[in-house]
This record gives structure tokens, C-alpha cells and sequence, in this order.
């Protein structure tokens, strides 16, 4: 039987799937979570260098993982949709972005909680540190560019050149950060000779990577269903399920 | 088409010279202001005049940005610009380049005299001059798509900052990268060629990214 995977492009009856998959990706991260956090602060040994400090990992690692991972989906779908022209590839996007500023943000915060106690401050101008905050700058740019526009079409097609140009920008701005940096000898932090991590470390940790994944699939979806009403407002099928009572 | 739009951009620039004027100015005052807000230590000035005069200079380059494109968008010449059957994507290369002769040249031969306030060496304010050469028309260029992604918009020039800043860092980092270098007595051709290849990729994508949001904008 041949699937016509096109048909869930149309923004009508991705409507009703994601309304289907919300709560199944609510559920699983849901579960994710609670297990990744008990194995994090229960499970896991206390490090012998780092204390209990360290636990601060399970949640700093994966929203500094997603924060990447969503800059490159985003543009990704917003190029999709500046190519093929299709609108739920570039509503999609528009959705994708707070999730990962918010992570961005997270990542920023509890590694500057995490530096207090460890290297004694809350700021180093590490390579890592500097182009997470850059890539933060680059969500904010995103989205406030298309706030600022009030045509939906425009807005998302500039979200896209400046997002796939970010893209672009993101390898070119990390390596001279870290060129930078090596140049300037500052910070005599390393990341990069981190201890052999236990396994049931890693175990926890995969396990809140995993949740937090669930999480942005969720509340991506959860916010495209919204920005799909919202655009498609003086459509007949929204109009067909408002008289249902199912809005 | 290309000495054309430049020419053209030229003339206009000379017709209205204060704005000219005003960028270079802008340039000028920030460079002045922090001697006065850190003290006049000259050890001190000295390490931090390369980052001062870049900042400075992105800061310029992108101040002039909102007039790259948007005398031309409000009296509709590039509406028809764009319907013209040359390549829009030289067109927008050509203003870039307009824009830079305009505002960047300036810096460019301004930045030595600003160095020597600064007490920076002679052959650091060679080197200095050179990577503002050789970055300043990245700035253009670069600006140029966060002007035609911004064009006509209400608040464009805050927001123009929002997004031309953090892709301007690279040259930031490599031409402050470079005095310093030189300051310290190290190699900086490095830095040099970074910088040229900054420029080489942006000459290549960026006016056809611009020309794209440009086509965007004006839809």
C-alpha cells in the first residue's frame, strides 16, 4: 500500500495528526524525565572530583545538546519551505525557535551554575561559552525578525535566508572562537579532558536527552497546531471545527 | 551594470555628503569615547585599541546599512531594479561595493590617525590599516542581506543590528586578532588570509543571499 506522505503536508490534516501525537510524545517525555532525573540525582554516584555538583549535567547537556540539534532542524525546515514553497515546513520552523532559544538559555544558565563552584566563576570566555551565546543571539535574531514582519509569507521566507544563513555562519563562528581563544590563552578551563563519566551517568544522561527530544517534539508540535489555526483562522475546516466544539 | 549601479551610488553619496560625513564622525566620536571612559593609562590603551577601532568600525559600517537600499526602495527605483533582465545578485554587489567606498574607504584611511592617539606602534598601525582593508568590505557585504531582509520594516534598524552583528564576530575576532598579533610579535599573515577568505566566501554567497531577500521583500 503506498502511503502518500504528502497528504500530511497540507496543514489541515497535519492539524489533526499532531493533535493525535501531542499527547503521546507528553506521555513519553513525561516518563523520560522522571526516570532520567531519578537516575540522575539517586542513581548516579556523587563524583570524587566534582561532589554533587556535577549532577547539574543531567539537565545542562542535553538543553546544550537540543539547542544545537533545534538551530540546525530549524533552518532546515525553514529552507525546505523557502525551496518548495510548502507552508507547514515554514510554520514548523517559527515553532521550532523558542523551543530552541529556550534551550540555549538553559544551557547559558546552569553552566554558569555549574562554573561558580567548579572553575570560581560564573563567566569564562571558553569557546563553548562564547558560541552558545552567539547562537542565542542567532535564535533572537530569528525570531525577532519575524516578529517584526507582518505578512506571514514574507516573515517566513526572510526567516529562512537569515536562518540558513546562519547555518552557514554557525562552523564559520565556532572555529574562530575557538582560534580566539587559543590565541588568547584566557580561560585555563578545559572541557576537553573530562573524566571517563560512569556509566550510569552516561545512562542518565542519555535518558534526559532522550526526554528532552520528546519534550521539543512535543511542544513544537503543540505550538505549530496553534500557529496553523492562528493563520488559518478564515479557512472553511476551522471554521467546520469550531462549529464541532472540537477548538 | 556593475560600474553603473557604482557610479551611480557615487553620485548620489556626493550629492548628499553629510552622510558621508556622519558615519565617519560616528567612527570618530566612539573611538574618542573610551579613552575617556577608561583613563588615559597609555599601556592600557595601547592593548585595547585594535578591539576599540574594530568595534567602532563595525558599529559605523552598520549605522549606514538602512541606506544601502532604502532611498531606492521608497522612490521604487529597485522595484524596477528587480525587474530589470540583469543579474539582481551584481546589482546588489555593486551597491555593496558602492557602500563600501562610501563608508568604509573612510574608516579605512581614517583608522592610522586614530591609531596614534592610541600610541600604537608604526607597524602595528600598518597592519591595523590593512585588516580594515581587507574586512571593511565583509561588513558591506554581510549588511547587505540584513538590509534587504529588513527593508521597510518598522523598528529595520535596531533589528538590522540584531542580525548583521553576530555574523559580523569572525571578522571582528581575526582583524583584532591580527594587531594584536603583531603587537606581540608574532605572526599575523594568518589572520590576514582569514580575513581574505571571509571575504572571497562573501563576495561569492552574499549578494545572492541579498538578492534573494531582496526578491523576499519587495514581493
Amino acid at each position: 500500500m503506498a502511503i502518500n506522505w504528502f497528504k500530511y503536508s497540507s496543514p489541515a490534516s497535519f492539524y489533526l495528526l499532531a493533535g493525535k501525537m501531542v499527547p503521546v510524545f507528553v506521555f513519553i517525555s513525561v516518563i523520560l524525565l522522571v526516570v532520567g532525573l531519578y537516575v540522575g540525582f539517586f542513581v548516579a554516584p556523587t563524583d570524587f572530583q566534582q561532589g554533587e555538583a556535577y549532577r547539574i549535567i543531567f539537565i545542562h547537556v542535553p538543553a546544550a545538546w537540543m539547542s544545537m540539534f533545534l538551530y540546525v532542524v530549524m533552518a532546515f525546515w525553514a529552507g525546505i519551505g523557502l525551496a518548495f514553497n510548502t507552508r507547514l515546513s515554514s510554520m514548523f520552523a517559527t515553532a521550532i525557535a523558542p523551543t530552541g532559544a529556550m534551550f540555549t538559555f538553559i544551557a547559558l544558565w546552569t553552566g554558569a551554575v555549574w562554573g561558580k563552584p567548579m572553575w570560581g566563576t560564573w563567566w569564562v570566555w571558553d569557546a563553548r561559552l562564547t558560541s552558545e551565546l552567539i547562537l542565542f543571539f542567532l535564535y533572537i535574531g530569528f525570531m525577532s525578525l519575524q516578529a517584526a514582519i507582518d505578512d506571514p509569507r514574507r516573515a517566513d521566507k526572510a526567516g529562512a535566508i537569515i536562518a540558513l544563513v546562519g547555518v552557514i555562519n554557525i562552523p564559520i563562528i565556532y572555529f574562530s572562537v575557538q582560534w580566539w581563544n587559543t590565541l588568547h590563552q584566557g580561560a585555563s578551563v578545559s572541557l576537553n579532558q573530562a573524566p571517563a563519566m560512569a556509566t550510569t551517568m552516561l545512562t542518565g544522561m542519555l535518558i534526559m536527552v532522550l526526554a528532552s527530544w520528546m519534550y521539543s517534539i512535543a511542544v513544537i508540535l503543540k505550538r505549530t497546531r496553534v500557529i496553523i489555526l492562528e493563520r488559518e483562522s478564515h479557512t472553511a475546516w476551522v471554521a467546520e471545527l469550531h462549529k464541532k466544539g472540537a477548538i | 551594470m556593475f560600474m553603473w549601479i557604482i557610479k551611480r551610488d557615487l553620485l548620489l553619496a556626493m550629492r548628499r555628503q553629510s552622510d558621508v560625513l556622519t558615519t565617519l564622525f560616528f567612527f570618530i566620536i566612539v573611538v574618542s569615547l573610551f579613552p575617556l571612559s577608561v583613563g588615559p593609562e597609555m599601556n592600557m590603551l595601547r592593548t585595547m585599541a585594535p578591539g576599540v577601532v574594530w568595534v567602532a568600525a563595525l558599529l559605523a559600517s552598520m549605522l549606514s546599512l538602512g541606506r544601502m537600499f532604502s532611498n531606492d526602495y521608497v522612490d521604487g527605483t529597485l522595484e524596477q531594479m528587480l525587474l530589470s533582465p540583469q543579474s539582481l545578485s551584481l546589482l546588489v554587489l555593486g551597491k555593496a561595493f558602492a557602500h563600501w567606498l562610501v563608508t568604509g574607504v573612510p574608516l579605512v584611511l581614517m583608522a592610522p590617525v586614530l591609531g596614534i592617539q592610541y600610541d600604537l606602534p608604526t607597524d602595528a598601525l600598518l597592519v591595523l590599516t590593512a585588516a580594515l582593508l581587507l574586512g571593511t568590505p565583509v561588513l558591506s557585504l554581510i549588511g547587505a542581506i540584513g538590509a534587504a531582509l529588513t527593508l521597510g520594516l518598522r523598528g529595520g534598524g535596531v533589528l538590522v543590528s540584531l542580525l548583521v552583528l553576530p555574523l559580523y564576530i569572525p571578522v571582528l575576532i581575526f582583524g583584532a586578532g591580527a594587531v594584536e598579533a603583531n603587537m606581540a610579535g608574532v605572526a599575523f599573515d594568518a589572520h590576514l588570509s582569514l580575513i581574505g577568505a571571509f571575504l572571497l566566501v562573501s563576495i561569492v554567497f552574499a549578494p545572492w543571499a541579498a538578492a534573494s531577500s531582496l526578491r523576499v521583500s519587495l514581493e
